[in-house]
């Protein structure tokens, strides 16, 4: 049996500190284990119990019971396996819909130059305001984008040339995050009354369009600053191969950025998961998500604490079997495993 | 604010760089050269084809709501019989807030400073009126320097809330320093704890995997139920730390009173649920570093610490810099952890901005909500502005 505190290589760390580093491990995995396994004991536990005092330990502070787990899975049944199956799809095409957009974005704000012109930018929005106040004023919505895309036509090509300031790639990032700043709450009536119109409010739809839209800043920004540790030499020998650059990209570019790629699926699918305040607008019987359920046991008799220990639990399982399926791509070697072959 | 050549403020190579090489497409350093394209050729440039799909759903998305937003947050809805009634009332939304009855609540209990409280606000505006200085000595001009006198006054502002709050005899901080306390004090820590974990996680330790997942497991928890499951720990009469409460002499106390300890609760909940997305985004940098370098350093002599000094630092500086942003953007909207755990409470001592907006949203005074949640925009797109230049400014000069 090999010594797992003996030094293989001249960066491995001396005994002792290994023995700190671990001791730091084990205490930060006390401080993130021990509250879920509260809601593990939480969850057979029975109303009385939990109300009576804090009991730690099963068969031998309390008798543990499967009545809540019962309740979620038979007497809920499709009320929770439903949301259970909106979550699962909802999340995981929302993510990989960002990640292949945002990660393509992020692409091309690294290896091209982008010089909007402020002009352009400023009629652009202009137009937008001006569809936005016809309509409301009664011009039917056809008319008022056709009229405004000619208006816009037109004065592109005469006024918008003379102002000749320009923005960058930076600027254009930039726009993306602040798209961020606005907090749920200002717009979900707005989001709701725009899926409205498009009749799809309650669909699967509605909710994976939502989330894609705000998780697109995040994989633009964090894509970024990975795409960027991407050298050069790589792509330039590929393309005097030959290749085009969305093959550059796709066989060069993504494999060789595999840590960050799963790192910020990682993060968006938690996000997409997990998200509340929108689905509560945007769902109610047929699309509701999970959160909604968790955030239903909170009756008017108080939260429901078993039930939501259960919900928790079973919500956070799908994630977690999807973070050790990927967690092996973040490690060292991948990029100079290309670099080398 | 120039708008350089470079295509990243937070590029480690510096500004000339990445330009990207002429062979791949159209932009070579020093200028642009376009290939010229005609008709849809010239739509369908990888150039476009990579990036317009994401900014028009961004676009399409966000840009409607941002308008209705402006539009509600200066009007007033009555719901009446045939409907709402949305009236153009100006920015009185906003006075109440800055000034009227709502004052209190956002800004705070403003007091006459204690002699504490002025010298900390002198000593502020010395730096400002400093940097400032130094800016027009440096020949920054224009817009720039528009840009900076606006940063200043927003600092100043800022400061003279805090001494007329915080450092003042019976003075009391609104919603608006209780969600920066949040935001600076949780970032920190985040940082520090998730940059720490990552490091002891790169190490080729026994069990590295199983540590790797865990680490992960507060994040995946959806926020509403992190508020309860904190709602449960803290709980003084049923929670698993009452024999802890008890050691400390403290039985059947409620920490809800104390304004500071509620506070603290909120700020622990919110760094156990969020330490892990610095934790997971660093390691992807730590672990995407080249370890040949690492390696030669090593054996050219350099201890570990000037190796992690010069040499990780700077390779993880630009993903640093980015995921400070985007968790401070998402610190600010902070909602679901203050109103589960405390209700906002003791009275509005732990209420975020997003919580005040939240509940005036709940009471249908959508107008005021609304205004509230420009205030928190126009806030954050300063201090994101801010913290942007001045992160490119030095990324770029190191």
């Amino acid at each position: 049996m090999l010594n797992p505190l003996r030094r293989r290589s001249p960066l491995d760390l001396p005994p002792v500190a290994k023995l700190v580093a671990y001791a730091l491990l084990v205490g930060w995995a006390f401080v993130v284990l021990f509250p879920l396994y509260w809601l593990l004991v939480t969850s057979f536990k029975l109303p009385i119990q939990v109300e009576g005092g804090p009991r730690y330990i099963p068969f031998v502070d309390f008798q543990p019971t499967l009545e809540n787990w019962r309740y979620i899975f038979v007497d809920l049944r499709s009320d929770t396996l439903r949301p259970y199956l909106n979550t699962v799809v909802v999340g995981l095409t929302s993510s990989v819909l960002a990640l292949a957009l945002g990660a393509s974005a992020a692409y091309a704000l690294v290896r091209f130059q982008y010089r909007p012109r402020v002009g352009v930018i400023g009629l652009f929005v202009g137009c937008l305001v001006g569809v936005a106040l016809a309509t409301g004023f009664g011009v039917p919505l056809p008319v008022s984008i056709a009229s405004a895309v000619a208006i816009f036509a037109i004065l592109v090509a005469t006024i918008a040339r003379r102002f000749r300031r320009r923005l960058g790639n930076a600027d254009v990032a930039f726009w993306l995050i602040s798209q961020r700043i606005l907090p749920p709450v200002a717009v979900v009536i707005p989001i709701y009354v725009f899926f409205q119109r498009l009749g799809l409010l309650d669909t699967w739809q509605a909710l994976i369009i939502t989330y894609v839209a705000t998780n697109l800043p995040i994989v633009v920004w964090l894509m970024r600053d990975y795409f960027s540790t991407v050298p050069l030499e790589l792509e330039e020998s590929a393309a005097v191969d030959g290749a085009s650059p969305y093959r550059i990209f796709r066989s060069i570019v993504l494999p060789v950025s595999a840590p960050g790629l799963v790192a910020t699926f990682l993060f968006v699918l938690v996000f997409a998961w997990n998200e509340y305040l929108l689905a509560l607008f945007l769902s109610s019987a047929r699309a509701q998500t999970l959160p909604l359920t968790v955030a239903a046991q909170n009756a008017t008799r108080g939260p429901q604490w078993w039930y939501m220990s259960v919900l928790i639990l079973i919500m956070i399982i799908p994630v977690i079997l999807v973070a050790i399926a990927l967690e092996r791509y973040i490690s060292r070697g991948v990029l100079v495993g290309a670099v080398k072959g | 604010m120039e708008s350089s050549a470079s295509s990243s403020p937070l590029d480690p190579r510096g500004p000339a760089l990445p330009t990207g090489p002429g062979l791949l497409d159209t932009t070579v350093p020093g200028g642009v050269v376009e290939r010229r394209r005609v008709g849809f050729e010239a739509i369908l440039a990888p150039r476009n084809v990579f990036l317009w799909p994401a900014l028009l759903v961004v676009l399409a998305l966000s840009i409607f709501p941002l308008f209705v937003s402006l539009y509600l947050s200066l009007s007033r809805l009555q719901f009446t019989a045939n409907g709402i009634d949305i009236r153009f009332i100006g920015p009185s939304n906003y006075q109440v807030l800055l000034f009227g009855s709502e004052q209190v609540h956002l800004i705070g209990l403003l007091k006459e400073p204690t002699a504490l409280g002025w010298a900390v606000f002198v000593g502020v505006a010395a730096v400002v009126g400093w940097a400032f200085w130094r800016a027009i000595r440096g020949g920054t001009a224009g817009f720039g320097l528009v840009l900076r006198g606006l940063g200043g006054i927003a600092l100043l502002s800022l400061t003279w809330i805090v001494v007329h709050t915080i450092f003042a005899t019976g003075g009391r901080p609104g919603t608006l320093l209780v969600t920066l306390t949040y935001v600076f004090v949780g970032l920190v820590v985040q940082y520090a704890l998730g940059l720490g974990l990552a490091t002891l996680a790169t190490l080729r330790l026994p069990g590295r995997r199983f540590f790797r997942v865990v680490f992960l497991l507060p994040m995946m928890i959806t926020p509403v139920g992190v508020g309860y499951l904190f709602q449960m720990l803290t709980d003084t009469g049923k929670g698993p730390l009452l024999p802890l409460f008890q050691a400390f002499g403290l039985y059947h106390f409620t920490w809800t009173t104390d304004p500071w300890l509620a506070r603290v609760a909120v700020m622990v909940g919110d760094i156990w649920q969020w330490t892990p997305f610095l934790f997971i985004v660093l390691l992807a940098a730590l672990e995407g570093q080249d370890q040949e370098v690492l390696e030669a350093a090593h054996v050219d002599g350099a201890s570990r610490w000037q190796a992690f000094r010069h040499i990780t630092i700077p390779a993880i500086l630009p993903v640093s810099t980015t995921v400070i942003l985007i968790r401070m953007i998402e610190a600010f909207k902070i909602v679901d952890l203050p109103n589960i755990l405390t209700n906002g409470g003791p009275g509005t001592a732990t209420e975020s901005v997003t919580l005040q907006a939240f509940f005036d949203w709940r009471t249908q005074a959508l107008g005021r909500s609304a205004a509230l949640a420009y205030v928190l925009l126009i806030l954050v797109t300063v201090i994101a502005t801010a913290y942007v230049n001045l992160v490119r400014r030095r990324v770029a000069a190191s």
